[in-house]
């Protein structure tokens, strides 16, 4: 069929409305405004003054924070498109991308869904329909069950007929949200239910399916890209085997150690399953690749652009979003399966807001320092957000998505580390700490990977703090990265001092020269951080670094550990603009840079030099005349906690309360189950004893380490006297002596 | 060559004395014996210097400063360290005040004082030590204090008292309390200043007994911290003596009681830092407004300067070791001056005295130095140039190395005293900015009219080799064994030349140990001894602390003409 005489006919796109948000919405609108097309953002409150509504043309505002009354809310989103005069719709991932309903709206209204046909979406969608086509298309299936009855004794049979280790996950939906693993059959009734009531949460659809657990597994994925008329291509494979908590964080293109054989036969596989379901626009394949065995099986495909499609942008020299935009005008694939190049080694490693040693837990915040590294043909920063913006918990906390490409794989690898080592975000917390070490571990390096890496390799990537031999060299790495602060903000001051002296034009600035003069001695100042680290969570005293500063002569700074008199380290430091440093201590001349925000009467400094990044909290004090927040408040300190005291992990919602307060518990028994970022937590009791102080209820928004209960022994004085001690916390008035 | 100064520096220096006469040459040789000599001498003074200084850096010593810590205080120069902005300069005082004075050491007289920027508006320090005799005041101590405050009314600097102290040290009660310039004064230059609408702010860090508890009941604002900080009239002691009543010294006096219940202090504070906080936040807020004429502002300044040609270090190698000897003062300020530059005013008249125009760190100043002996037409001179600045409003740097006015018949009968009275009365009343360093010799008539401390200077400094009295111990040894020899002979008393000789020596020894810049430090006739490297710095810093103050016109008195 000739498809020339169709294009005369169609309405070629030239306005696109995108669905989305963050990143990815960023990302479309750079090719739309490349092909010339111009653009519609759509927002919730939450995102007014987001990086993605400031670079479409247009932007429409669609309602309250909550996904669910904004960028999932369909129908605002075809008016806002109608409004503004857009013919298409993107959907990005996520959110409405793989909602078969919504496309059928899309199409209904007369707008273009630039995706997959309705009828895809939806066979695709369900995970066990999605599965029975496949079957039938001859790609090679995991055991499992996949029926449509949903009673649970059924379900528990069929488990013990596929054998345990088992999955369960929701038919509908992705992302490992509300999938979990079950070991043995005493744990299958809680898992099968509280996957039921996430799937519900997330996805509105409570149905679950059964899968054989492979136990070395490898998660390989096609990129497949067909047209309108019937012709599908893949763009070889990508390999996202490095998860954690079943969400990808570093996926590169193509697979490493593979043979060519097994490349062309996963990629014909894949072509195979989204000719089964008439597939145009661009899809993914994935695979389960049983490391074992060699053999894959098909997993799912998602019916939309994937978060790390731009590895295979790399490796292919095409850019996607422009083939989607061309397949949605009518137009064939602009290449043929033998066109299609493999270009050298990409990866992809995704930078998220989120509590590494607390379990990957995700992070909600203010980036007060947001400097990604420098792009070029070899390196992308997708990202979303802007120095100023907030992480909030509304959405995805993840912050950007380093692309790198090289020649090959080590060289990839080689680049990768480097960008990882200068991407700088401070405010709040990041896994980047946490990839550079995947990305330096030796069995990456090796390419030998799957995804129980991280469970596999855990005593490499997360310090053990009874490790005292990493833990010293963690601490000298620690305090000379101190000392480099105290140079590099003694340095800055200065020169703040020269550029607007506190006292204008009234005082002369000789008052302020450097060094700080002194009648018959050297000035001298004291700095004490307290070191945030990962190696000791248990906020020991060890993490005080105090350095004693003097102001030499010649400009230089001599600073001191610990007691004045002890060997001291002589540092020149050099402010070249803004963040940035030449520093020379101990005969090592290095660039330093340095960030530094105020929160909650702590002034935070993250530094980075070489391949390190610490981050240090200073007590807001006199040191700081500039900040006007410095009025001093006694604080309350978590550490300052009775034991026992259980403090919410994250900010979230508390969608159920397990237990009443005041009953009685077992070590381990789940009290209160907390949903923030989609995600379920289960909140347990630390040990045996009596709930106290549980006052949330399902429905109640918490704030990160606000406290959330406290486990009390079993002593009926300590009961009263704990509460009689919340309640002195909370109320000044009430006086102690009353007991 | 874009580069000449480096391609040919002396032939550039030479070219630019060609057509601008106002760059001083280098005047020194660093080849020669004399070189040497006076820089060994000069080394040799200040490293004796730094080693008393060291002691006095050290506080009220080991002990002390331990009960100090474990106090959570900090040391006296650590809180001020935390009050001025950071990374600021602070311009210490009579460091070496009360140096062997008393039979026990008293380090910096007890308390430290000085200036430094808060917020940017300079204020003055006034420090008690508590390492040193708990903080009490001697009458030295008295003393310092009384001069802080002079310096601040003078200067219209806010104060900031540091309160730590015991009150009166009672063994010299009669050399602390009564007499006008005692302890009491202190009060009544804190009613005279508020008057005057320069703050007063106390910051109690420690106890405030007695007499001491009036500086946070007199000062406009106070704060205490909890803890540490107790004010009472008496302490529980006397009150238990008194009248019989125990009470713990945090109820009598504590902060707690005096934020809430008698409201002799304004601000609670959790600790000496949270304390040291309020004290900046104090002076934040204070808003000059409407009193713009205190803060005079940066007028007529170049802050685009040059630091002199030649190195300030080499201000260390001028003074020569041997007294007798006489140096080209030019070569002083050669390293004190922006750019070496200096206008000479009447350089081929009274060429004894060297007057002219420059700039320090780009303020303007006019410079009196003594170049020798004061005749009469550098006399003359000398009141012109100061007549000069007055009418101008340019501040006066008098650099003293003098041994006095011209004796002698000829100089009688050419009117010298007149001459002299005329650069007296220049000096008393010119009401610019004074600064006074004495770089050698301060004798006789010559002390007066180069500005010496009776004339009220604004600051004066000493070179750790100045000397001051009223004559050379010689001379005076010369003058008093005559007038003795004369009393001896009326009672027919024979006086023997050992006898005439050791009655010499006692008095040149009196003069050699009274006219030491230890001496006289120590006594607080002056406001320190500092390194020669370090005097365009602080020549710089008090012009700056001085212009805080309103312009005022100068009105002279009779001039005999």
């Amino acid at each position: 069929e000739s498809p020339s005489r169709i294009n005369e006919t169609t309405q070629r796109i030239e306005k696109i409305l995108v669905a989305n948000r963050g990143e990815i919405a960023c990302r479309i609108m750079r090719t739309a405004k490349r092909l010339g097309i111009r653009t519609v953002a759509v927002y919730s409150d939450a995102d007014r003054n987001s990086l993605h509504v400031k670079s479409a043309d247009e932007a429409v505002h669609i309602g309250p924070p909550p996904a669910r009354l904004s960028y999932l809310n369909g129908s605002s989103i075809v008016e806002a498109a109608i409004r503004t005069g857009a013919q298409a719709i993107h959907p990005g991932y996520g959110f409405l991308s793989e909602s078969a309903d919504f496309a059928k709206l899309c199409e209904d209204m007369g707008l273009t869904f630039i995706g997959p046909p309705a009828s895809a979406i939806r066979d695709m969608g369900d995970k066990s329909a999605s599965k029975r086509i496949m079957g039938a298309a001859g790609v090679p299936l995991v055991p499992g069950y996949h029926g449509s009855e949903q009673d649970i004794e059924l379900m528990k049979s069929e488990a013990d007929k596929i054998g345990y280790p088992i999955l369960i996950k929701p038919t509908h939906g992705g992302g490992g949200k509300g999938m979990r693993i079950v070991q043995s059959p005493n744990q299958f009734i809680e898992s099968f239910l509280g996957a039921q009531r996430e799937a519900a949460a997330s996805f509105g659809v409570n149905t679950i399916l059964l899968e054989k657990y492979i136990t070395q597994p490898r998660h390989i994925e096609v990129q497949i890209f067909g047209d309108k008329y019937g012709n599908v291509l893949h763009l070889y494979e990508r390999d996202c085997s490095i998860q954690r908590r079943h969400q990808k964080i570093i996926e590169e293109a193509p697979a490493p150690n593979v043979t060519n054989d097994f490349r062309s036969h996963l990629g014909q596989a894949a072509v195979s399953a989204a000719k089964a379901v008439g597939y145009h626009n661009a899809g993914t394949v994935e695979f389960i690749v049983d490391k074992g065995s060699g053999q894959f099986y098909f997993m799912e495909m998602n019916t939309r652009l994937q978060v790390e499609h731009p590895v295979t942008e790399m490796i292919v020299g095409q850019d996607l979003v422009e083939w989607q935009i061309r397949v949605a005008n009518g137009e064939p694939l602009p290449l043929s399966q033998s066109q299609v190049p493999l270009l050298g080694h990409a990866f992809e490693t995704r930078i998220y807001a989120e509590n590494v040693p607390k379990g990957f837990l995700p992070a909600t915040g203010f980036l007060h320092h947001y400097r990604p590294v420098a792009v070029s043909s070899a390196v992308r920063v997708e990202t979303g957000v802007e120095e100023g913006d907030t992480v909030s918990m509304h959405y995805d906390p993840m912050i950007a998505k380093l692309v790198v490409w090289g020649e090959n794989r080590a060289a990839a690898l080689i680049k990768l580390k480097d960008c990882l080592s200068k991407f700088q975000v401070a405010g709040v917390p990041t896994n980047i700490n946490f990839l550079q070490k995947l990305a330096n571990h030796r069995s990456f390096e090796d390419g030998n990977v799957e995804t129980h890496f991280i469970e596999n390799h855990k005593d490499d990537l997360f310090i053990d703090p009874n490790n005292s031999l990493l833990a010293k060299e963690a601490y000298s790495s620690g305090r000379f990265s101190a000392t480099l602060v105290a140079a590099c903000l003694c340095e800055k001051e200065c020169s703040v001092l020269k550029g607007s002296p506190p006292g204008g034009s009234s005082l002369h600035p000789i008052w302020y020269s450097h060094p700080p003069f002194r009648v018959h001695h050297l000035a001298r100042r004291t700095m004490v951080f307290e070191w945030d680290n990962e190696y000791d969570g248990s906020g020991s005293n060890d993490l005080t670094v105090t350095l004693s500063i003097t102001y030499k002569p010649d400009g230089k700074y001599l600073i001191e550990l610990g007691e004045i008199g002890s060997p001291g380290l002589e540092v020149k430091a050099m402010h070249i603009h803004d963040h940035d440093f030449r520093v020379e201590a101990d005969g090592l001349s290095m660039n330093v840079s340095l960030a530094t925000y105020s929160k909650d009467e702590t002034k935070h400094i993250h530094i980075w030099h070489a391949s390190h990044h610490h981050h240090f909290r200073q007590k807001l004090g006199l040191d700081l005349c500039d900040d006007d927040e410095t009025q001093y408040k006694t604080r309350f300190e978590t550490a300052s906690h009775p034991p026992g005291t259980v403090v919410a992990p994250m900010a979230g919602l508390v969608v159920k309360v397990v237990v009443k307060d005041g009953s009685k518990v077992e070590e381990g028994q789940p009290i209160l189950v907390l949903e923030a970022m989609k995600m379920e937590h289960v909140v347990k009791a630390p040990f045996a004893g009596y709930v106290h102080g549980l006052q949330v209820t399902a429905g109640q928004q918490v704030s990160d380490s606000s406290l959330l209960f406290i486990i009390k022994g079993h002593n009926s004085t300590t009961l009263v006297f704990s509460q009689l001690f919340l309640l002195g916390i909370m109320r000044t008035g009430i006086k102690f002596s009353v007991v | 060559n874009s580069y000449p100064w480096k391609a040919n520096p002396i032939h550039f220096l030479q070219q630019r004395r060609h057509f601008c006469m106002a760059v001083l040459p280098n005047g020194i040789d660093r080849n020669s014996e004399a070189f040497t000599r006076n820089s060994n001498a000069m080394d040799g003074l200040i490293s004796d210097l730094q080693s008393h200084i060291n002691k006095v850096l050290a506080g009220g010593g080991d002990l002390a400063v331990k009960r100090n810590r474990s106090r959570n205080k900090l040391l006296p120069r650590e809180r001020i360290d935390r009050l001025i902005d950071p990374g600021s300069s602070f311009l210490e005082l009579s460091q070496l005040a009360g140096h062997e004075l008393y039979e026990d050491a008293l380090p910096s007289a007890g308390i430290i004082t000085g200036i430094g920027p808060v917020h940017g508006r300079l204020c003055m320090f006034v420090a008690n030590d508590p390492t040193v005799k708990g903080g009490t005041y001697y009458p030295i101590t008295v003393k310092k204090h009384l001069r802080a405050q002079e310096i601040a009314l003078h200067c219209k600097l806010p104060c900031i008292y540091l309160v730590d102290s015991g009150g009166a040290f009672l063994p010299k009660q009669a050399e602390v309390f009564p007499d006008r310039d005692n302890f009491g004064r202190i009060f009544y230059n804190q009613a005279i200043m508020s008057a005057e609408g320069i703050p007063q702010i106390a910051l109690v860090l420690g106890s405030c007994t007695a007499g001491g508890a009036y500086i946070p009941a007199m000062a406009d604002e106070s704060v205490m911290v909890k803890g540490n900080a107790t004010i009472f009239l008496a302490g529980p002691p006397l009150v238990k003596a008194a009248t019989g009543e125990e009470v713990s010294a945090e109820d009598l006096g504590g902060a707690a009681l005096h934020c809430k219940t008698s409201g002799v202090s304004d601000y609670f504070a959790q600790d000496e830092l949270h304390g040291l906080a309020i004290g900046r936040s104090i002076i934040k807020n204070l808003h000059m407004a409407g009193k713009l004429r205190m803060m005079n502002g940066l007028h007529n300044l170049n802050l685009d300067y040059k630091e002199p040609l030649y190195d300030v270090k080499e201000l260390r190698s001028i003074a020569p070791a041997d007294l007798k000897q006489a140096f080209d003062i030019r070569s002083v300020i050669a390293r004190i001056v922006d750019g070496s530059e200096f206008d000479e005013f009447k350089k081929l008249y009274g060429t004894t005295l060297v007057t002219g125009f420059a700039r320090i760190y780009g303020q303007p100043v006019g410079i009196l130095a003594n170049n020798g002996i004061l005749f009469n037409e550098s006399a003359l001179k000398g009141a012109h140039f100061i007549e000069l600045c007055t009418q101008r409003n340019i501040p006066l740097v008098f650099l003293q190395n003098i041994t006095g006015f011209m004796v002698g018949s000829r100089s009688e009968a050419n009117g010298i005293a007149k001459s002299g009275a005329k650069m007296v009365m220049a000096v008393s009343c010119a009401k610019v900015p004074k600064v006074t360093i004495i770089v050698g010799g301060s004798f006789g008539a010559g002390n007066y009219a180069m500005c010496g401390r009776a004339y009220s200077p604004d600051f004066l400094f000493l070179w750790p080799n100045a000397r001051i009295s009223v004559m050379g111990g010689a001379q005076a040894a010369g003058v008093l064994s005559q007038i003795e020899k004369a009393n001896k002979k009326k009672q027919g008393i024979q006086w023997t030349k050992e006898e005439e000789d050791r009655f010499k020596t006692k008095v040149v020894d009196a003069y050699e140990r009274e006219g030491n810049s230890y001496y006289s430090t120590a006594r607080l006739w002056d406001d320190g001894i500092i390194d020669p490297a370090d005097t365009r710095k602080i020549i710089g810093l008090c012009i700056s602390a001085s212009m805080n103050r309103p312009l005022e016109d100068t009105k002279f008195g009779v001039f005999r003409m």
